[in-house]
């Protein structure tokens, strides 16, 4: 945990919506490491989804800089971020997202037709204790499940960071554990720098760290000294 | 396959009934293409391909009688390659089995067998022998509706004199692809015949040796065709010249132009409605999909999918749907022309078929309609491309709905809520609630202007048969002959009135436009066959006048009261001024009509008559017939019972196919426009309406929303129908107008009531089927579902 794998600069998102400027991001600098497991804290509105996405290359700032390792988010243009997406990042959404007209493998497989060195979508299937519903489809499975497919379709590509935006939030207590417990075994797992955005306070124990937001900027950043499986979380 | 792939075969399978709705728009597109461009090519090339082979000469001319040594001067004409000169008459023919006269156009075969131009094919048998006196050979369609085999003999009146013929072969010939006989409306293969005879027998037969009485020319490259006829005639005045004319007024070939440009006004106005029916279809529900979808493509994009393959991805959908109806298109297509084949090959004659359309033409048949479908789709698959991932993820807001004047005429006018929903929809989105309405207007028009025919129809019946030409038999002699030989007609069995009338050649002539025509002279008070004006009542040209027929009149630019020059051709080469004392209403040939006292008057003649129009004792009409194949002096006879009865028949036939046809096509467009329409509505409005049943109102009362904005459009898409309906009538009738006959716009209220019948009923059916799916909605899960 030396290296920084994301580092920005000053990052600054306005919204113009139609007259009235939302202030998003307001100045964020932040340094993020190879392998730690980060929990973005704050209330809605706060900025943290913002900052996932621009992070994730989904957004783009509106001044200040994003790297990720050597490479500078801000300066590329759309096919740029297009590639960086394919090649880097794994997302999970807080809806899930999967596509619901393809069964879980064709949902992974969505992902793995254009990653450059995929694991199998069976593998990624069964990382996540899914191998046993592997042809069902979205609506077959719980909201549970469907998030855990969408974790697999997330790592299936190897990525080297993991952005999750609010898994668990809907879900209730019980799945969510389930769902905290896939991520944090990938990223023991594999080292894959995760990073998750909540406003569920509860999470923050068993990360690395724990990086605060308020009103687009950063209240303040923690390190847990000790760190708390998922199953020991309630909420 | 790629799980992109995969989500697109399953998305089109989900998508079936949609899909198929428009594919089968886009078929009808496809295939009316292909019936109509392919057999527009077919037909011309097949021809052209005829004509050079079999050298169809470019300028012809017919003469009383010019001889044989003008022909080194005719080929001297700059401009002329090839001159044939020959005999040409025509024959009463009494044919086995027949009670009815036949009438045979006998053309002679140069001694050394086969012509320069206007090469005959042999099709069975051998050419008549140069020196033979009672052989021929005949056109085969003429043999086949005799069952005539080489070695059978007919009989014929030539000039007076009753001759056994024996038949040596069958052949066909470039000049008579379309077989019609004189005053005929269709070919009557059985009653008509072209019967080629050897030089030395035809010319004996009609007092033509050392002689010709018709000359064909080939012109080279770079001939100026109006020269060489202006010379032709020239040369042919002091012979009785009937006047040259070029390819295009030659009758068979004329036909053909008429039924080509018929097939090329088809392809031209009908394929691109059913091309942009479809694509606005396309674009309405691809659109709704890629509402649908937002999310899934931010999501596409957020593992990496490029905007190009989110782009390709939604455009493939569309090809799918363009893909099924190009398939239904071609076979329909093929089916299509393939009958339109067959009813070509009874009416024209062509040595080989070429009658198959080209694999070229499928090709662009499917080049457009996957365009089509392309560029309905382009805009909502650019925005898919467009959608930036981060948006794409949000929920879309929600549209905009703002108090108008418009609103406020509502509130005036007391609408119910969910009147007053249907509304707002509407205005919400005015583009797609316009090209709904432009949708079912063009079913209604397709209908309004395909039905219109039926009724013009009537009215060429009657004006044509009930008006006009109200005589069952014309007998037609060979020379002008005195009035006195109408006496002899009215012996003859079974005549209950008979009247003479006098055909003159001319050409007419208004400032710098001319027409060749026939003038018909009719004695004072003849009652069967008559003039009818434009405001339908009987008219008989006044003395020194010309009574023209209204489209010889347009082509003429000529108005009542305006001066035309009359240049008489034959043997009354004489040019008169006469002033145009009225229009007549006239729907086949261009004719013009003139006193029959001043036509003697002018040519300071006795009294003569070309033709006797007969009223005819049915019961009687063989033993007339018996009569009419000894008597001399004849040319032909026409039966114009008969004509009608035939043009009835066929029409009726073709009428009731066409019919049936368009209705189809009408509630094809109806279909995939009201079904799609009312599914999009659904899609969009779910939650509305489940959010209504949640608050009490009844299913009726809800799907009373869901119908109502389809069938207000569809009510307002009645008069913009019937408007457009009489646009496409108007343009088809301009179409289908030529020299050769028009067809008069009739359009009755009846017409309209029928096409907003089938399309109001079409459309409260497709909008049913969408209604069930209302029906079934499980309001929990629609109020669950997030958008």
């Amino acid at each position: 945990m030396d290296r920084p794998i994301f580092r920005t600069e000053g990052v600054t998102k306005v919204y113009d919506t139609g007259g009235a400027k939302v202030h998003a991001l307001a100045g964020v600098d932040l340094e993020l490491f190879a392998g730690e497991l980060a929990v973005l804290l704050g209330p809605s509105g706060s900025g943290k989804s913002t900052l996932l996405n621009i992070l994730g290359g989904l957004d783009r700032v509106s001044s200040g800089k994003v790297w990720f390792r050597d490479l500078d988010l801000t300066a590329l243009r759309d096919r740029g971020l297009t590639r960086y997406r394919r090649d880097h990042v794994g997302f999970v959404f807080q809806f899930y997202n999967l596509v619901p007209s393809l069964s879980a493998r064709e949902n992974v497989q969505l992902v793995t037709d254009v990653a450059r060195d995929p694991m199998d979508p069976a593998e990624a299937l069964g990382l996540v204790g899914l191998s046993h519903r592997i042809d069902h489809f979205p609506a077959e499975m719980s909201g549970g499940e469907q998030q855990r497919v969408a974790i697999a379709r997330a790592i299936a590509k190897r990525p080297e960071v993991l952005l999750c935006d609010e898994p668990t939030g809907a879900l209730d207590s019980k799945t969510g554990v389930q769902v905290l417990e896939a991520l944090k075994d990938i990223n023991d797992r594999f080292g894959t720098t995760t990073v998750v955005i909540t406003h569920n306070a509860a999470i923050r124990k068993m990360a690395h760290r724990v990086v605060r937001f308020h009103d687009g900027r950063i209240s303040g950043v923690e390190v847990n000294d000790t760190r708390l499986a998922p199953h020991e979380i309630a909420w | 396959m790629q799980a992109l792939d995969i989500k697109l075969l399953r998305d089109f399978r989900r998508l079936w009934a949609q899909a198929l709705a428009i594919a089968l728009v886009l078929g009808c597109g496809v295939a009316i293409f292909l019936t109509s461009f392919g057999m527009y090519n077919a037909l011309e090339d097949t021809r052209a391909a005829y004509y050079e082979r079999n050298r169809f000469a470019d300028v012809f001319s017919e003469t009383r009688r010019a001889p044989a040594t003008l022909a080194p001067e005719i080929a001297a004409i700059p401009g002329v390659a090839n001159v044939e000169t020959r005999t040409v008459g025509s024959v009463v023919l009494d044919i086995p089995g027949r009670v009815r006269t036949g009438v045979g156009r006998i053309i002679s075969l140069p001694n050394g067998g086969l012509p320069q131009l206007n090469i005959p094919i042999l099709r069975a048998g051998r050419l008549p022998a140069p020196d033979a006196t009672d052989e021929v050979a005949v056109n085969q369609p003429f043999a086949e509706a005799n069952g005539f085999v080489p070695g059978d003999t007919l009989r014929a009146n030539l000039n007076g004199q009753k001759r056994s013929l024996t038949i040596t072969g069958t052949v066909l010939s470039p000049e008579f692809i379309y077989t019609i006989g004189p005053g005929q409306m269709m070919p009557d293969n059985e009653g008509f015949g072209i019967l080629w005879m050897p030089e030395r027998a035809a010319a004996a037969a009609f007092d033509m040796t050392g002689a010709f009485n018709s000359v064909a020319l080939s012109l080279t490259r770079a001939a100026n065709a109006a020269e060489v006829i202006d010379r032709l005639d020239d040369l042919l005045a002091p012979y009785g010249g009937f006047g040259a004319y070029g390819r295009e007024t030659q009758l068979s070939n004329s036909f053909i132009d008429a039924e080509i440009a018929q097939l090329k006004n088809l392809a031209l106005v009908l394929p691109p409605v059913f091309f942009g029916i479809s694509a606005f279809l396309v674009n309405m529900v691809l659109a709704r999909i890629i509402t649908l979808e937002r999310a899934e493509i931010g999501l596409l994009k957020a593992v990496g999918y490029s905007n190009r393959e989110v782009c390709v991805h939604y455009l493939m959908l569309a090809g799918l749907v363009a893909l099924v109806g190009i398939l239904i298109g071609f076979a329909a297509g093929s089916w299509l022309s393939h009958a339109l084949a067959v009813l070509y090959a009874d009416f024209f004659d062509f040595p080989y078929l070429i009658y198959r359309v080209s694999y070229d033409v499928y090709v662009i048949a499917a080049v457009i309609a996957l365009a089509a479908a392309g560029l309905g789709a382009a805009r909502s698959a650019l925005a898919a491309a467009r959608l930036s991932p981060a948006v794409a993820m949000q929920p879309p807001a929600p549209p905009q709905f703002s108090r108008s004047l418009f609103d406020r005429a509502l509130a005036a006018a007391r609408l119910s809520q969910p009147a007053m929903m249907v509304f707002r929809s509407i205005l919400r989105w005015p583009v797609r609630a316009g090209l709904t309405t432009l949708g079912l207007a063009l079913a209604v028009a397709v209908m309004v202007a395909a039905t219109f025919t039926d009724d013009s129809l009537d009215v060429i019946m009657d004006q044509a048969f009930f008006q006009s030409n109200r005589q069952d038999t014309m007998l037609l002699f060979s020379e002008d002959r005195p009035v006195s030989a109408i006496e002899e007609v009215r012996r003859l069995p079974g005549v209950l009135a008979v009247e003479g009338q006098l055909y003159l050649s001319a050409e007419l002539r208004h400032g710098h436009l001319s027409k060749r025509v026939g003038i018909e002279a009719r004695p004072p008070g003849a009652d069967l066959s008559r003039a009818i004006d434009t405001q339908g009542r009987v008219v008989a040209p006044p003395p020194g006048t010309i009574l023209l027929s209204a489209r010889l009149a347009a082509e003429l630019g000529a108005r009542p009261g305006d001066s035309i020059e009359v240049e008489f051709l034959g043997n009354r080469r004489e040019t008169f001024h006469l002033p145009v004392a009225g229009l007549v209403t006239q729907y086949f040939g261009l004719g013009a009509y003139m006193d029959f006292d001043t036509v003697n008057a002018l040519f300071r003649q006795a009294p003569q008559v070309s033709t006797a129009n007969i009223l005819l004792d049915d019961a009687q009409e063989d033993a007339l017939h018996a009569r009419l194949k000894d008597m001399p002096g004849l040319a032909g006879t026409m039966m114009l019972t008969e004509s009608r009865r035939s043009f009835q028949d066929t029409i009726a036939e073709n009428v009731l196919i066409m019919n049936a046809i368009y209705a189809t096509i009408a509630v094809l467009i109806t279909v995939g426009v009201a079904y799609n329409g009312a599914r999009v509505q659904l899609s969009e409005r779910a939650r509305e309406l489940a959010s209504l049943r949640i608050l009490g109102f009844t299913r009726a009362e809800v799907s009373g929303i869901l119908m109502g904005e389809t069938l207000v459009l569809a009510l307002a898409a009645q008069p913009l129908g019937w408007l457009l309906g009489w646009a496409i009538a108007w343009s088809m009738t301009a179409g289908f107008t030529s020299d050769l006959y028009s067809i008069p716009l009739v359009l009755k209220p009846a017409t309209f009531a029928q096409a907003s019948l089938v399309v109001l009923t079409a459309t409260v059916a497709a909008v049913l089927v969408v209604r069930r799916r209302l029906d079934n909605l499980d309001l929990v899960a629609v109020m669950k579902t997030r958008e």
